[in-house]
Parts: structure tokens; sequence; C-alpha cells
């Protein structure tokens, strides 16, 4: 009982993750048709530039390098993601497949530039104490890094979802997601639309990678690339566009993914993943919440 | 139309498409005869064009079904509807851009003759095919275009060769959705005279969807109405003109 | 192809088929003679990866498919091979009989999944199943794969003749024999009839259904011949380098490929040569470079992004997706009569 609690959790903080990259790309791919290889780029390049502020407070309390960090992590993920917008893709307007090109450069560029400049290998990042100490649940010892991704995935998924249903913007974005022309003979700027996605989807890698090192307590070149690959899976699970479908795929793989890791073998688990995957294909080739067209 | 009674080609029962719960088209059953010049009129946004999808399967409907030369077709898709004889043109010319004005003929000529899994072969030295892409470019009068690009083409001059690669197929029914739709004004009496002659000189049945009414006076066999995604009447044209309901979804209060 | 073009060509290939005789040492181009093992070893790699790029773009450029899996079927042809040879001890003829199998049947199967998605769903589904096979390799399964470390052939499974550094000439022309082979079947294949529809699909796939073809079959079939001709090269590769690593599987290769067949010019198969070729010499020159005094002695700031390869081609790669779309191969074409 104890383990499947903490397998539960464990999966249950996995999935927030994927989440926080799985709701930017889908919001980006229904909006603008765009396949953001980027994406694992911003969530590294926060990451790093929240463990760099970090490590330049070291006589500050922990809690607020730690407060800091993530706001750091935030803010050079939206802004990060902004700049790709408007520099990289906006001028390959209705040239999709370069678009995506342009991102695949631009993850290979930064991810190897992060190497080279802070070393291939993972990086110990400084978390306040009570984080790495656990609380019982279910008589099970769960790490408060996994309740505390929870909770900040959740908050995300609130903000996202009152966003999209109460505000203006929300509306366009959602509108454009259903049909882009259509918002667009509405005479609505739908640019700035597809920058703000950009931003926000940015934003949310950001806190995802600073979330990812105080989960794991490391910073580590190559996460990025492997958490964007099932954040993808999670996207077409969960239905393009879908931010709601995105947040129960990412539950469902990342507890999926926890639970084979542990009862069957290491890596087991990653591969179930992919499986899940083409059964889903097979049965809804368009997701589970998503249209099929 | 020689037997007593003419036969029907295409026919449509309660054909109907919902998406999200917004009706597109809404019970729509319709009688296609062979040999006839049926023409679907109706305002914009009517549902002609989406009506078209649902018979060439490029869309499905939800409701109702399509039969075909007395096959339900209504959930087959458009290169099965293709293979038994019905051929369709798009709004906006879809020809291959990249490749040459012959080149998508040859690639419908290939289609209908076979031959299009021999990956060994060559191509360009498929004689049959080539003859009849020459062909069916004659016919639409583009025989001096066959090696220009067919992105470089002026629009009149796309839209005779979406008529030449679907002739290639040699379909029993034709589907044109809005064949002047886009080409300019001096261009729209020999699209008119080219429909005409793949209706009566090649024994066509055509299926077409105009929205202008004077194009279609003289040509058509019949007409249909469409408004609100319903078909509103079907008769001869003449009636057609002095029906009342027609004259007011046509030219009354806009919704 | 204009008669003078033709003529360069045969030259080239006569020349490219000799080499391995010709003792001659250009500085600046390659470290040693062209005939000393290291060079022809980088010619043979500059082959193999001149061919995979060939094939990639027989998906990508061709039926305009952007797949990013290709990597897998050439890891399927470089661990299939290995294991059979290094852990189970079959023939070659026997290894290379099974990887054939494998490399018709894992397509055929993971390609009648993926290609019910189209676009960039279709993109996100390769890339999964290329994720999976990853994993798996790196996972090391009851020790077939040797996980991170890799596998290496050892001297006594391959016959001698493609064994040693005084036999590296002979695994440099299978890698020539390669790229002339896979060129020729790519050419055949693209201009055949349903290279033609392949084409056709690119441009308008709907309008395809429409002729009565059905675009799925077509593109199962384009799929599956570049998956296969992808594996035959990750076999050679595997004989040049002696054993199969990691790094083959993963999503960063499949990248990289995108990266060659984009310099070289989408939809052009002697650009997409041209592209392998350039890119795989890059990167082997650019680390050389990374390794020069000269940029070593240089403040972090510059020194750093210059010792990275991957950087400075993703930037070149950007670049050109920004301000050359057509790639090397296009920008050539204008300056060239190669077409009559």
């Amino acid at each position: 009982m104890t383990t499947i609690a903490l397998l539960l959790i464990t999966g249950l903080g996995l999935g927030a993750l994927y989440f926080l990259i799985a709701a930017g790309l889908s919001l980006i791919w229904g909006l603008m048709r765009v396949l953001n290889f980027a994406h694992g780029a911003f969530f590294t390049v926060a990451a790093y530039a929240g463990w760099s502020a970090s490590r330049l407070l070291t006589s500050s309390p922990a809690e607020l390098r730690w407060a800091v960090a993530v706001v750091v992590a935030i803010v050079v993920g939206g802004a990060f993601a902004a700049l790709t917008e408007v520099l990289l893709i906006r001028p390959l307007y209705s040239r999709h497949v370069g678009q995506v090109l342009v991102t695949v450069g631009l993850a290979l560029a930064t991810i190897s530039l992060v190497q080279g400049g802070f070393g291939s290998d993972p990086q110990p990042f400084a978390v306040p104490d009570w984080m790495t100490n656990t609380s019982s649940i279910a008589g099970a010892g769960i790490p408060n890094t996994r309740l505390l991704v929870i909770v900040f995935a959740a908050v995300v998924l609130a903000v996202l979802l009152f966003f999209l249903q109460r505000t203006r913007f929300g509306l366009i974005v959602r509108a454009g997601v259903e049909n882009r022309d259509m918002v667009q003979a509405l005479g609505i700027d739908v640019q700035r639309a597809f920058t703000l996605v950009f931003t926000i989807g940015g934003m949310a890698a950001g806190l995802s990678g600073i979330l990812a090192a105080t989960y794991y307590g490391t910073v580590d070149p190559v996460r990025g690339t492997s958490m964007l690959i099932f954040a993808f899976i999670v996207v077409i699970i969960g239905g393009l566009g879908s931010v709601t479908g995105s947040a129960v795929a990412a539950v469902v793989v990342g507890v999926l993914q926890q639970f084979l890791n542990f009862y069957a073998a290491a890596g087991v688990g990653d591969f179930s993943v992919v499986l899940l995957l083409a059964v889903v294909l097979l049965v809804r080739p368009g997701g589970f919440s998503g249209s099929s067209t | 139309m020689t037997e007593t009674g003419p036969r029907t080609v295409l026919s449509t029962t309660s054909l109907g498409l919902r998406i999200r719960g917004v009706t597109i088209v809404d019970d729509v059953s319709l009688d296609v005869n062979e040999g006839e010049l049926l023409v679907i009129i109706g305002p914009n946004g009517a549902g002609k064009t989406t009506l078209f999808n649902l018979l060439s399967g490029v869309t499905r409907p939800t409701s109702g079904k399509v039969v075909f030369r007395g096959d339900d077709i209504t959930t087959a898709p458009p290169y099965v509807r293709a293979r038994r004889g019905m051929g369709r043109t798009f709004q906006t010319s879809t020809i291959f851009a990249e490749l040459s004005t012959l080149e998508n003929v040859r690639l419908a000529a290939q289609a209908h003759l076979g031959g299009s899994d021999h990956i060994w072969a060559l191509a360009d030295r498929q004689q049959a095919a080539l003859e009849r892409a020459r062909a069916a470019l004659a016919s639409v009068g583009l025989e001096t275009r066959e090696r220009a690009k067919a992105a470089s083409l002026s629009h009149g001059e796309k839209r005779k060769l979406d008529l030449a690669i679907l002739l290639c197929g040699d379909p029993r029914l034709v589907l044109l959705d809005e064949p002047t739709a886009g080409i300019a004004v001096e261009d729209v009496p020999e699209m008119m005279t080219l429909i005409r002659h793949i209706h009566r000189d090649q024994n066509k049945t055509v299926l077409m969807v105009e929205h202008r009414m004077d194009l279609i006076m003289g040509l058509a066999d019949r007409m249909a109405v469409m408004h609100h995604g319903s078909l509103l009447a079907v008769d001869t044209p003449e009636r057609i003109i002095a029906n009342e309901i027609v004259q007011s979804a046509y030219l009354g209060d806009p919704l | 192809m204009t008669r003078s073009v033709r003529i360069g060509v045969a030259v080239l290939l006569v020349v490219l088929a000799v080499l391995p005789f010709v003792g001659i040492t250009i500085p600046g181009l390659f470290d040693g003679a062209l005939n000393a093992p290291g060079t022809l070893n980088l010619l043979g790699m500059c082959f193999v990866f001149g061919a995979l790029a060939v094939t990639y773009d027989i998906v990508f450029g061709y039926v305009g498919l952007l797949s990013f899996g290709h990597a897998l079927y050439f890891a399927t042809g470089v661990y299939v091979t290995a294991i059979a040879l290094a852990r189970w001890h079959w023939s070659l003829p026997a290894a290379l009989a099974l990887t054939v199998v494998v490399s018709l049947v894992l397509p055929l199967v993971l390609g009648a999944i993926c290609l019910r998605m189209r676009d960039i769903p279709f993109a996100m589904v390769t890339l999964a199943f290329a994720q999976a096979g990853s994993i798996l390799v790196m996972q090391n399964p009851f020790g077939l794969t040797g996980g991170e470390e890799g596998l290496a052939l050892g001297g006594d499974v391959l016959p001698s003749f493609l064994v040693g550094v005084v036999n590296t000439r002979n695994v440099y022309w299978v890698a020539f024999a390669l790229i002339v082979v896979v060129y020729v079947v790519a050419w055949r294949a693209v201009n055949s009839p349903p290279g033609r529809v392949w084409q056709a699909i690119r441009e308008n796939e709907r309008r395809v259904g429409v002729l009565g073809l059905n675009p799925y079959l077509y593109k199962l079939g384009a799929f599956v011949l570049s998956a296969f001709l992808a594996s035959i090269c990750g076999v050679v590769y595997l004989l040049l380098q002696g054993g199969a690593n990691p790094q083959v599987t993963t999503a960063d290769f499949t990248l990289a490929l995108l990266v060659m067949v984009v310099l070289g010019g989408v939809g052009t198969l002697w650009g997409a040569v041209l592209g392998g070729l350039a890119y795989e010499y890059l990167d082997f020159r650019l680390v050389a470079l990374s390794n020069a005094p000269a940029v070593q002695s240089l403040p972090a700031l510059l020194r750093v992004p210059l010792s990275e390869p991957l950087f400075l081609l993703g930037v070149l790669f950007i670049v050109l997706v920004l301000f050359v779309p057509g790639g090397l191969g296009g920008a050539l074409r204008r300056r060239l009569p190669l077409r009559a």
C-alpha cells in the first residue's frame, strides 16, 4: 500500500512536469500548427538561468534563493519563447515546415551551447531543506518536492483554464484553435495571440525546467530533450490543442511510467508509454479529446 | 435518357452533417439521373461545397447515406469512389503546383490505367498514359502548355487543367465545384462551352455547384436550390426561377 | 542533365573509385594522404551519410512526410547486424539476411501505425517510436545492445578482408558502392510511376485520393523503401565504425539528418548527397577546429560556441532555413547548367 501511494504520487509529480511542457506545446500546435522543438530549449535555458541565479545568492536564505530561481526561470523561459516567436517563427509565416525546422535548429544550437558552457554532467541544485524532507501520506514517506510540483502544476492548470475560459484573449486563443482563418476574418490580430501563446508556453516550460531541477536535485543539459519527447506523447494522447486533455494524459503517462518502471523493470515504463500511444492511435487517431480532422 | 424513365446514378437519402451541435448539411435527399446536368445553386454558406465533400468522400456524413451506381458508398474513402467512376474538381484549383502541366495529367492517366505500382519502371516511358494525357490536354485546349510548371499557369488555365485531370479518369459522374470561381470574365464563356462539351459530347453526367444564375440558364437540365444546409427545391430552371420560396431565399431578408 | 555535367560526374566517380591508390596529400582538406586509412575512413563515413541523407530525402523531400524517426531504421541496420555477429556469432551472410528481414518488417508495422496521422502529429509519433527504440538500446535488454557502452564487433566476427587498418580501402569501396547503389535505386524510385504519385501526394494529398489512388499505400511504400535503404546504410556504418554506439538511435541523430537534407536542398537527390557529405565532413573538421590551440586560447564567450560543432551547425541551419530556402543544392542549381 505504501509503495503504491509512493508510486502514485511520484507518477503524479512526473506527470505534472510533463503537463507544464505539454500545455504550451498543445496550445502552440492548436493555434499555429507549429511543432515546437525549441520547447525543450526553453526548459533547459530557464532551468540553467534559475540555477545560476540561485548560485549568485549563496549568502541568502535557501527559501529566497529557491524562490528567485523559480521567478528567474519563468521570466527567462517566457522571454526566450517570445523572442523565438518574434525573430524566428514570424518571418516564416505560412511556411509550417520551415517553422518546425527553425525550432529544430534552435534546439540543437541551444542545448549544445548549454553543454559547452556548463558541462555535460548534471549540476547539483540547492533547495530548502524542508523540500528534501518527506511527508507521510497513507503510510508512505513522500518527498515534499513531489507534492510541490503537483501543487504548482495544479495552480498552472487552474490559471490556464481561467485564462482560456474567462478572458478575451483566451476566447481568441480558443476560437483560433478551432478555426484560425475565421478568427482572422473577424479582423482580430492573431499575430498577438501567437506571441502570447508562445510566451505563456515558454513560461510554463521554464517553470517545468526549474521544478524538474527541484524534483531531481540537479540541472541537466539533456533532460529537456527527453522530457520534450514524453510531452509530445502527452499532447497526442490528450488531443492536440486541448489543455485539459493534456492534463489528463500527463497524469496517465506519468503514473503508468512510474508503476511499470518499478514493477517490471527500469525502462519498461518508458517503453510502455510509447506502446500506449500506438494503441491510442489505432483506436482514436485524433487523441482522446481532440477533433480528428 | 433513352430508356423508359431516367436511371439514377447517384442518390442521397437524408444526408446530414453536424459538427459540435451545428448543422451544416441537413437532411438532403437528392437523385442525380444518368446523363443529366444538374446544378446546385444557393447563397454563400448554404452548404454546397460541404455537400460535395460528403458526396466525394472528403468529409464523412453524420447521418443518412449515399448510393452511387447501386452501391452504398457512404463511408467509402475518396479513392474508392474515384475508381467507381466519380470525378470531381475543387472550388479552388487543386493541381500539383510543382509538377508540369503534362505530369499533372499523366498522373491522372496513370491512376486510371493502372501501373502506379511499378516501382522499377520509368514514369516518363509509360506510353499509354502519355497518349491519354496528351489527348486530355488537347480536349481542353492546353496542348501548347504541357511543359509549363502548373504553378505558372494563369487562373483560367489552371481550371482547364483541373478539367483535363478529371477527364483522364474517364468518370461516369462529374462533380464540378464552381468551375467559374475566380476566373476572368472574358474566360467564362469558354469555360461554359467546355462544360457543355463534357456533358453533351463526352456523355458525362454532371453535378455542378454555381451561384451565378445567369450562367446556367440554358445549360442546366435541372436545378437544386440549397439554403441553410437543406434543399429547398429541385426542378427545371424555368420553374425554379418562378418559385417563390427560392426567390425569398435568394433575394429576401438575409437570415 | 547536360553532356558536360554527365562527363563531370563520370570522371568524379572514376576518381573516387581509384582513390585508394592515390597517394597525394591535399593540405587543409585532409590531414593525411588521400589513401591514408584515416582519410578513407572519413570519406567512407561521408558516403554513408550522403546515402543516408538520400534515403531521408525520399520520405521528406519527395513524399513530404516530416518523419522524426529515421534514426530508428538506420540504428536497426547497425544493431541487428552487430548483435547477430557479436552476440550470436552468426556468419556475415546470415546476419545480413536477418537484418534485411527486420529492416522490412519493422518500418512496415510502425509505418502502418504512424501514417494514420498526418503532418505534425505524424512527426510526433515517428519521434516517439524512435525514442522507444533508443530507450530499448540504452536499457541493454538481455545484455544484447551493450547499453550506453555500445557494442564492439571485435576482430574475429567479420571476414578478414573487412577488418584492420590495411583493409580500410575494402570498406571504403563498400561505402562507395553503397552511395552509388542507394542513389540509383532512389533515382529510379522517384522517377517511377509510384514516385510521381509520391510527389503528387506532397503537393496535394486530397487530390490524389480523388484521382482514385489510395495515398496511404503509396506513403507506406515510400516509408518502407526509405527505411530499408537507411538500414543498409546502417550496416555499412557498422563496418566502418567496427561497432555500434547508441548515439545513432537518438532524436538528435534524426535531427542531424534533417539538417543534412535541408542543407543540401529538399527534394533533390544530389542535393541530399551534397548535404550528407558536407555535414559529416564539417562535423569532423569542426571537432578538429574546436581543439585547435587558436580556438582554445580565445576568451570563453567566443571559445565555448566555437567548440560546439552542433551549435555552429544549428545556427547554420537556422540561417539556411530563413534565408536560403532551397539549401546549398538550390543555390548551386541557379549557377550550374544542370537542367537541360
